[in-house]
């Protein structure tokens, strides 16, 4: 029986023991009513080989090479050693680190996470992690409302920022007596219009969200954003790439006295793409704010020899012991994520992550000059950019995207949808992966659709 | 030693690094970084070599018993992890185009209809990322529904005393007011008390089934009953299905809305604290609500379903499309046992949970409900021992560890005093539940003559007993270097 290790002679022993004659007198105390002989419509199991095969049937078949999409998931070259190392038992069949003195790699692991995370981001505590990016800005914004003590309940929150986090923030905000007002984007620039702060009310706003590249890649004037926040007595919210933070600016050091959150998605250190998960979100803030952060938090002590070792610490803010008053109903972090993102950015170091950040940036803005020289493709937004940027095309965007998949190239995320006055865009990403080559290719494959007549006709 | 320790100002020695990359000119100096982070700066083998030491101070359910308690730390079968890291499946990007993605989107469509199948439910959303994440669309899905009928009174959500704290987290989350049911003396939902809880103002309740006591509820369809006949709904916590997969559905014990959490009941590793997924499952009353996307089928074809495709929706619940690297292993696991496989697993689990209850109990153990059949866990209390003898709990927590054995789950739930709570699974085999009973009878022994030695414990480990007092009181969350 797959799994289920009991011979024939162990099931006779053991029911014996618990003086039943079968395995189905095991369940009487559940009415019969209730009770199914078989989950009918599920087929039978299959074999491992079996299996094997029929799941290499259903992988895609994806060429190097050829992902230009990022819009929040981003491809790096992750280091052989980290997957390796991540898929241990000892990591990847482990239980939160409740039981501390059977978890100290876990827990010291976390430790050094957290330091390596207030060290990128400028700030005094990091969290063990949160689910993921859209999620972290969530507590977040939580996190500063609490802050306020529900004496401000307006979050700001810029059209730059991802649109598919604005909505997970929807859902979570709305039912909770916090509204979300929306900040306008400059046409021009792609950054936060700063006239827009003049038609708002600027009382009662308890966060400013800053995202750093926001959603067009495009950077943002954090260190303005940043003093804004703080003029209106605002909480202020740093959305950060981590990787391109080896680069930028640190949330620690924008504006004149830095930020109050930092929070993120964790996915381009170290994590595949992986159709969308798991990754994690990571959260640091200042050390004033320590009490109200929600998730784990892994502290440093000792045993009574004097023996260094790390505990889960300031549980009692956590949902198992405070109920419904807990900062938060978060039960998981993404602990095997975060195992991988400590282990490549310890390989890589900041040296190393500065130069994928570097690169990327490189390849990026490469590409960028050469699509500007193809007809019929406009570069939309002027301000800098990290490792992605917007160009609209004199062409329906799907049917540019359809034959560029056809010829084998995943082209970019179009925007309209969630930016209906952006017809026709794409946000187009490139990082350290893609090589001279690729970036030819790309700009082969959409010359020739943009001047072929026939192909676009469909 | 800490990685920062092993450091070494300069080092740089990974294949990854190339030398010629030129510094940036195009981006003004206002939004650069002035001087690197201070990470640590390691070759690879020292990276590869400390995290190996390190992993090697954790207890796992490859190394160890883990019989922890409403956690189901059962196995991570191998080809789950293999198979959901092909190369394929590893490199696809969340919006890559669908017309490529086929086989993709009919794994995570197929794993939507076995889900519905295991649960009863007839709609079912696999975006949400954990349980608790599974709760809380579950009861915003709740409110969601009375919303639509207008029905703005019914604030208040029914949590028995015994649920896990996540319960009362949630709804509180989604805005409603928590009233505790009390549970009786047999461990069943206390009937009474719960018809006088339920009236205009009841959204719904809560419930574990079998309950985090360890027992099935047995009054389940009255339960039902009264909740409906109130006009609330029935949320269930799916976390401990293992008992019963297979075997009885919650969708027919009446519930309207649920989680799972494929981390338990699905065999994907728990990660030393995630990744998870709680999908939520809901009836037709419910389902026009699930969170979005989901994968459906138009023409023959696989593709996503978003807001406009469900404008009902509560709406998103993360970036992308949920934790889709656990669901694939999921998904690989179901398709690896199948349907006589599923009933298996609720089968074994119960008798692996039965037979150490038995074992224990003979052994002289106080077992918190012994009139009453263990499901796929149990709860022994030692407060006897505590009285008597002065060892608590936590200390055969630790004393367990000496033996080579994960401690089960300890002080939850809350209902029951120095309690173990424990949960073998299905893939434990008999002779290592004879180990652990070993073990046990070692330690009673020890509580009665030598209880110092386990109040100390553990012996064994790097470290011993940790303060955790101190830990609160002057934090140490990160590393600070002596020469900074």
């Amino acid at each position: 029986m797959p799994f289920i290790p009991h011979t024939d002679e162990d099931i006779a022993a053991m029911l014996a023991e618990i003086d039943v004659n079968d395995i189905q007198q095991l369940f009487d105390e559940i009415p019969k009513n209730l009770q199914i002989d078989e989950l009918k419509k599920i087929p039978s199991g299959m074999s491992e080989f079996e299996t094997t095969r029929f799941m290499l049937e259903k992988a895609p078949n994806i060429s190097p090479g050829s992902c230009f999409i990022g819009a929040g998931a981003y491809e790096h070259h992750i280091p052989a050693a980290v997957w390796d190392i991540v898929g241990r038992g000892e990591y990847y069949s482990a239980y939160t680190p409740y039981q501390a003195e059977a978890s100290q790699g876990t827990l010291q692991l976390i430790y050094e996470y957290q330091t390596i995370m207030t060290r990128l981001l400028g700030l005094d505590v990091s969290n063990a992690s949160m689910y993921d990016g859209a999620t972290a800005l969530v507590e977040a914004v939580l996190m500063a409302v609490r802050i306020k003590r529900g004496k401000a309940n307006r979050v700001l929150v810029p059209q730059s920022l991802n649109p598919i986090h604005r909505k997970v923030l929807r859902t979570f905000l709305a039912r909770q007596n916090i509204s979300l007002e929306e900040i306008a984007y400059s046409r021009e620039t792609g950054q936060v219009d700063h006239t827009a702060f003049d038609k708002i009310d600027t009382q009662s706003v308890a966060a400013l969200i800053i995202p750093q590249p926001n959603f067009f890649g495009v950077l943002e004037d954090v260190d303005a954003l940043t003093n804004k926040a703080k003029s209106m007595d605002a909480i202020s919210i740093a959305y950060v790439n981590p990787l391109a933070m080896s680069l930028l600016k640190e949330p620690g050091a924008w504006g004149d006295d830095g930020v109050d959150i930092a929070c993120g998605e964790g996915q381009p250190l170290g994590v595949p793409l992986a159709s969308g998960g798991p990754y994690f979100g990571f959260m640091c803030c200042r050390k004033q704010h320590v009490r109200q952060m929600p998730g784990r938090i892994v502290g440093r002590t000792h045993d009574k020899d004097g023996q260094q070792g790390f505990v889960l610490t300031l549980q009692a803010r956590e949902q198992h012991i405070r109920r419904s008053k807990a900062t938060s109903n978060i039960c998981t972090n993404q602990g095997l994520m975060v195992t991988a993102a400590t282990i490549y950015m310890s390989i890589l170091g900041a040296a190393g992550m500065r130069q994928a950040a570097t690169l990327s940036h490189q390849k990026s803005i490469d590409l960028q000059n050469q699509l500007q020289n193809i007809p019929g493709v406009d570069v939309v937004f002027t301000s800098p950019k990290f490792h992605e940027f917007v160009v609209c095309f004199n062409k329906p965007v799907a049917t540019v995207l359809r034959q560029m998949s056809d010829a084998g190239l995943q082209a970019g995320y179009s925007l309209q949808e969630h930016y209906p006055e952006l017809k026709n865009c794409l946000l187009v990403c490139v990082t350290e992966t893609k090589t001279k080559k690729d970036i030819e290719n790309y700009v082969q494959v959409l010359t020739h659709i943009l001047t072929s007549e026939e192909s676009i006709a469909c | 030693m800490l990685t920062f320790e092993k450091s070494a100002k300069g080092r740089v020695a990974g294949a990854f690094v190339r030398a010629d990359v030129p510094e940036i000119t195009d981006i003004p100096a206002q939004f650069l970084r002035k001087e690197l982070p201070a990470l640590p700066e390691l070759s690879e083998l020292q990276v590869v070599r400390h995290y190996t030491r390190l992993s090697r101070k954790n207890f796992s359910i490859d190394t160890h018993f883990y019989p922890l308690g409403s956690c189901t730390m059962k196995y991570n079968p191998r080809a789950a992890h293999k198979l959901a890291s092909l190369p394929g499946f590893l490199n696809r990007h969340p919006y890559m185009d669908e017309k490529l993605s086929q086989g993709y989107l009919s794994c995570i469509y197929d794993l939507q209809e076995i889900l519905k199948q295991v649960t009863g439910m007839t709609g079912i959303s696999l975006t949400t990322m954990a349980g608790a994440q599974g709760e809380y669309a579950g009861v915003a899905m709740i409110a969601a529904y009375h919303a639509a009928k207008g029905d703005s009174e019914r604030t208040e959500m029914l949590v028995p005393d015994a649920a896990h704290g996540t319960n009362p987290a949630s709804a509180y989350m989604c805005g409603f007011t928590v009233k505790e049911i009390p549970t009786n003396e047999e461990g069943d939902v206390d009937i009474e008390a719960l018809r006088a809880a339920v009236g205009p103002k009841t959204a719904g309740i809560m419930l574990t089934n079998p309950s985090t006591l360890g027992v099935f509820e047995r009054q389940i369809q009255q339960i039902a009953k009264i909740v409906h006949e109130a006009g609330g709904l029935l949320y269930y916590d799916g976390a401990n299905l293992n008992a019963i997969l297979g075997k009885v559905r919650p969708g027919d014990m009446g519930f309207d809305v649920m989680h799972l959490n494929l981390h338990k009941t699905f065999a994907t590793p728990h990660g030393g604290g995630g990744p998870g997924a709680g999908p939520v499952a809901a009836n037709d009353r419910l389902k026009a609500f699930l969170p979005v996307p989901m994968v459906g089928k138009k023409d023959g074809e696989y593709c996503w379903l978003n807001e406009n495709d469900r404008p009902e929706s509560i709406g998103r619940f993360g970036g992308f499309m949920g934790n889709a690297g656990v669901l694939m292993r999921a998904y690989i696991y179901s398709v690896m046992l199948g349907k006589e496989g599923m009933k298996r697993v609720g089968e074994f689990a119960t008798l692996n949970a039965n037979y150490l209850m038995k074992r224990l109990q003979k052994l002289g153990y106080t077992i918190a409900f012994s009139q009453r059949r263990a499901t796929h866990e149990f709860i022994i209390t030692l407060k006897p021992l505590t009285q008597k003898y002065g060892v608590t709990a936590l200390d055969v927590a630790k004393r367990l560890l000496d033996y080579g054995f994960h401690s089960p789950t300890i002080y939850f739930p809350l209902l029951v005093p120095e309690c173990l709570l424990i949960e073998p699974t299905e893939t434990e085999s008999k002779q290592e539940l004879d180990r652990f009973v070993e073990a046990m009878a070692s330690i009673l022994d020890e509580i009665k003559q030598t209880p110092e030695l386990v109040k100390t414990a553990p012996h064994t480990r790097k470290v011993g007993r940790l303060d955790e007092v101190k830990a609160a009181k002057e934090l140490d969350l990160a590393w600070q270097d002596k020469m900074n």
